[in-house]
């Protein structure tokens, strides 16, 4: 029998009255917490923190790969290293010459062979041991006897004989043959004291016990992967303690957000690392306190010709297209590039205009090529000295070479980059007009096609480094690999007996002038060779909140970047904005967090009321 | 006993599959009981959707230990890009990762260690697979399954509701609405969202934080509001995005419930309609819907790749991005079995169910 029982109100309605009442509670908790006065309006009122400590946040694309020195390869763990551990020696900011670190001074013995440096008296470990030559000694005796300890880091030593500390303020290096970058050694030095006790340096990442013991100009104490990297000031580091207490590097997987973050002045710089597009630069620079840096970038964008893959011994491999050995034909090509309108439409004036092989921010290596030499945009000349190279127009308009078949080539582009596609459209359309083809190939992995010599042009581009070493290396005969198709230092297969004569005086030469003037020398070959040819020089494009940093050196200190600069000096010397405690690395500041927090835990709260409400209401209904 | 029957009649009750799967039942007084055999025959339709599983499971580590080997590039060459090093180390970064191994000994390796919950050393990280996704694994289940409880809530009741009036304005601007906010790409909506919602713009304040999953600043209870704070976006987007799928399919599936005859005699005892939607309908309605929450369940430990990216939430989801950008063939192996894993559990734990559900399922 069904008792009735008097109708109740229409259930429905009452449950989004509930549903309507939780979510107006939770609202008008959110709201109370942006009326103004507020700590929730806009930026840098919300960066004062409590404690008034300053906060530098840097907002960072990259994750960590690894906290030990001995395994960290990208830009960001490298950069961090800079700040956790002092080097032997650093880079000027203003102008990239080498200056004291660790090691105050330094000699060589006539042979060259021998290096002795003079190991600071006033750097101390933040644990208080103070940090002396056995410290750099162990360091660089570790890598060259551990694997696991050489993997980034193993090409400094690979030609060192011998590392030891005769007294605690004295290294003495010794070298299998004369190396130039004994003043370029970029290995941080760990103290000996904590990292004896690792077992397994290929294992080790050094991001367990905080804080990691250093003596860089920052202290890290705390990482959450993928999340943040939180750095305290060292208070005791010789050359003063930097400005801000603390830095926090804040993991932006999209750039966009970055920006957001950025407006918002959640954080208070956007790393240039990959630059910010000329669409977000464009709508930074008319915000309010906000300040884009559009600096000379460290990188160079090139077009490379495959000049005929070969290994050491001179086994020919891969399928570069025979018409690209031919001086004449390279030339033309590069001659038909048009590059202001590179510039201009695909970096939107974000770059400037290639010439030499090293970039002109690093001023003692940039190389121009004299009136004479330049190979300056002229489709005319371009044609008369495909004529000339025997590459004529068939009646169809077409480049034919001696056994008739038509000059088609084609170019390897990153698929990920959008400049590459660009670039490619514009070749395709003047090289057309050359009556030469192009093929377009973009690829999500350009290195294997690469690496087999299966390509005859490609999309090249390298970060150069104060010291030039390493990008001038690639191009040395010695760089080509062992076995064909194999991995192997060489870039684009280039091997030339003059380029390798320099490289070698270069290598073995003391004097920073007669140095330079031999690295040029070595720019100068390799850009009359044209099988590598510069385009641009992408700017680094990064963007700072002034209400927050008041200001920062940037390097060279001219006009330079200040993201992934060769050294400390960006965050060591950034100043706080007076009145700003700086980017407070919450975006809504505490309270806010906090009450809009409270309003999510009641609309949880008032759910879960709810289905107990209809649980209960269903079992009653069993009744029934 | 009335217990006890013959077999005459156990086949009459159990139908084909009984004689099918049982074959001639035994006579006597051994003879099992009706619900002894419906046990049977509910384990045996268990243990072969459990093999089911398992053989599935295999297929999955074995694709996917060959699938990201057709991925072109040497990992080597990936790991030391843009760095001067010699053979001879090429030749000690290949034998610590083992891939110096013919290819049917890494695969045999590869299978024996996964058996073990042992995927090897990340390339980029050089931290044991388990270890990086057992870091990211509770950030994507927090995220996923927050959203997954609540667009399921909202999926279910919508759905009923809509079908219910089908036809009427409500339902059409709910499954209009959904279906909008389904083709939208969520890395967009979730752009929107820190656009408008984070950063604020006009009258609108900015109110939660661009990414991220906490300050770093907080513990205790206030850790726990600051996680919350960070979690409201992207859950946010993440439903918006999902719900209408099951909006979508519990209101086709009581549709087809609503000219059933056991709804008119429902009504026909004088039911209240409110309650014979609930009490009657939508509990027949709910098996397509139950599927559907199992497969979103597994798909919880996938997580959003393209959510957790937008909001550099630290989950799986980017942490497969990150993975195979490199690629970092362990843990991109290791995340593709966990993801189709999850999915493959979920899907046979669904068949399990099933019959206890509706018993009609798996005689």
């Amino acid at each position: 029998m069904v008792t009735r029982f008097p109708p109740r109100p229409s259930r429905p309605r009452g449950r989004l009255r509930i549903l309507l009442a939780s979510g107006a509670a939770a609202l008008a908790l959110a709201a109370g917490s942006v009326v103004p006065g507020n700590p929730l309006g806009p930026a840098p009122q919300e960066a004062q923190a409590a404690d008034g400590k300053s906060t530098l946040t840097v907002a960072v694309a990259q994750s960590v790969d690894s906290l030990s020195p001995f395994l960290a390869q990208r830009l960001l763990s490298t950069s961090i290293h800079r700040l956790m551990y002092d080097y032997l020696t650093n880079y000027d900011a203003k102008d990239n010459h080498t200056i004291p670190g660790l090691a105050t001074k330094w000699e060589t013995s006539p042979d060259k062979l021998t290096w002795t440096y003079t190991i600071r008296s006033d750097s101390k470990w933040s644990d208080g041991e103070k940090a002396t030559a056995e410290d750099a000694a162990w360091t660089f005796n570790t890598m060259m006897t551990d694997e696991g300890a050489a993997t980034s880091n193993g090409s400094f030593v690979g030609n060192f004989k011998k590392v030891t500390a005769t007294g605690p303020d004295k290294l003495v290096i010794e070298l299998k043959q004369p190396q130039a970058t004994m003043t370029a050694l970029d290995v941080p030095i760990v103290p000996k004291h904590v990292w004896e006790k690792v077992g397994d340096f290929s294992k080790f990442n050094n991001d367990t016990k905080f804080p990691i013991v250093g003596n860089g100009p920052f202290i890290l104490t705390d990482y959450k992967v993928d999340s943040y990297v939180k750095l305290k000031a060292n208070k005791d580091f010789w050359r003063g303690a930097p400005k801000f207490d603390e830095l926090v590097f804040r993991y932006y997987k999209d750039q966009d957000a970055a920006v957001a973050a950025l407006r918002k002045g959640e954080v208070s710089f956007v790393a240039g690392s990959p630059s910010l597009t000329p669409a977000q630069a464009a709508s930074l620079k008319t915000t309010a306190d906000i300040k884009v840096n559009d600096a000379p970038g460290r990188r160079f964008y090139a077009l490379a010709t495959n000049p005929g893959a070969q290994t050491k011994d001179g086994k020919k491999f891969g399928d570069g297209h025979a018409a690209l050995q031919d001086q004449k034909v390279r030339q033309a090509l590069f001659m038909s590039v048009d590059r202001t309108t590179i510039i201009d439409k695909v970096f939107q004036g974000y770059a400037i205009e290639g010439e030499g092989y090293i970039p002109p921010r690093y001023g003692s290596y940039f190389w121009k090529p004299s009136a004479g030499q330049k190979l300056a945009y002229d489709p005319a000349k371009a044609a008369a000295l495909l004529d000339e190279a025997g590459y004529k127009k068939n009646g169809a308009g077409k480049r034919t070479g001696k056994d008739g078949k038509p000059l088609d080539f084609r170019i390897l582009c990153h698929a990920t980059d959008p400049n590459d596609k660009a670039i490619g459209k514009y070749l395709q359309e003047w090289w057309g007009d050359l009556g030469i083809g192009l093929k377009v190939d973009c690829l999500d992995n350009v290195s294997d096609p690469w690496y087999a010599g299966e390509y005859d042009l490609a999309f090249d581009g390298w970060s150069v480094n104060p010291d030039p070493d390493f990008v001038m290396s690639i191009h040395t005969c010695a760089a080509l690999p062992a076995k064909a198709k194999e991995s192997a230092a060489t870039d684009n297969f280039i091997c030339d007996k003059q380029y390798d004569e320099l490289y070698a005086k270069q290598l073995a030469e003391y004097d920073p002038a007669k140095r330079a003037d031999l690295v040029k020398q070595m720019e100068s070959r390799l850009y009359d060779l044209g099988y590598m040819n510069v385009m641009a020089y992408p700017n680094a494009v990064e963007a700072y909140r002034t209400d927050q940093i008041k200001s920062i050196t940037t390097m060279p200190s001219d006009a330079g970047n200040i993201y992934g600069q060769d050294g400390y000096w960006s965050w060591w010397s950034a100043v706080p904005a007076a009145g700003a405690s700086g980017g407070s690395s919450d975006g809504g500041g505490n309270s806010t967090g906090v009450l809009i927090g409270v309003g999510v835990a009641v609309v949880v709260l008032a759910g879960g009321g709810l289905l107990f409400a209809m649980r209960r209401r269903s079992t009653a209904e069993d009744r029934e | 006993m009335s217990t006890e029957s013959t077999p005459a009649l156990v086949k009459g009750a159990a139908g084909v599959d009984a004689v099918s799967t049982d074959g001639p039942a035994p006579a006597g007084p051994s003879a099992r009981s009706p619900r002894s055999r419906s046990t049977t025959a509910y384990l045996r339709y268990a243990a072969g959707k459990l093999a089911g599983a398992a053989v599935s499971l295999f297929a999955v580590l074995v694709t996917s230990f060959f699938l990201f080997r057709l991925i072109p590039g040497d990992p080597v060459k990936q790991m030391t890009g843009g760095r001067q090093v010699s053979t001879e180390q090429i030749a000690a970064m290949r034998a610590e990762f083992g891939l110096d191994l013919p290819l049917w000994q890494q695969f045999t390796e590869y299978c024996g260690k996964a058996l073990t919950g042992d995927f090897g050393t990340s390339y980029q990280f050089r931290a044991p697979v388990m270890d990086k996704i057992t870091e990211a694994l509770p950030a994507t289940l927090l995220l996923t399954g927050t959203a997954f409880v609540i667009y399921t809530a909202i999926g279910i009741w919508l759905g009923a509701r809509s079908a219910w009036r089908n036809g009427s304005a409500g339902d059409r601007f709910h499954t209009a609405f959904a279906l909008t906010l389904y083709s939208v790409p969520s890395f967009w909506l979730g752009l929107l969202l820190i656009v408008t919602l984070s950063v604020g713009i006009g009258p609108v304040p900015g109110m939660f934080p661009t990414g991220g999953m906490e300050s770093g600043d907080e513990s205790g209870f206030a850790y726990v509001l600051d996680v919350a704070h960070h979690l409201v976006l992207p859950v946010v987007t993440l439903v918006a995005v999902e719900y209408a799928r099951t909006l979508l399919v519990m209101r086709s599936s009581l549709l087809d419930e609503m000219g059933s005859d056991y709804l008119t005699t429902a009504r026909a005892k004088g039911l209240r309609d409110d309650l014979v939607r609930r009490r009657h309908a939508v509990p027949n309605a709910m098996l397509p819907t139950v599927t559907l929450l199992f497969v979103n369940l597994g798909n919880t430990v996938a997580g959003a790749i393209l959510v957790e990216t937008v909001f550099s939430w630290p989950g799986l989801g980017g942490l497969f991005y990150q993975a195979l950008s490199v690629p970092d063939l362990p843990l991109v192996q290791a995340l593709f079995f966990i993801f189709a894993a999850a999915v493959i559990l979920m899907n046979t734990l669904a068949d399990v169910i099933y019959p206890l559900l509706d018993p009609r399922v798996g005689r």
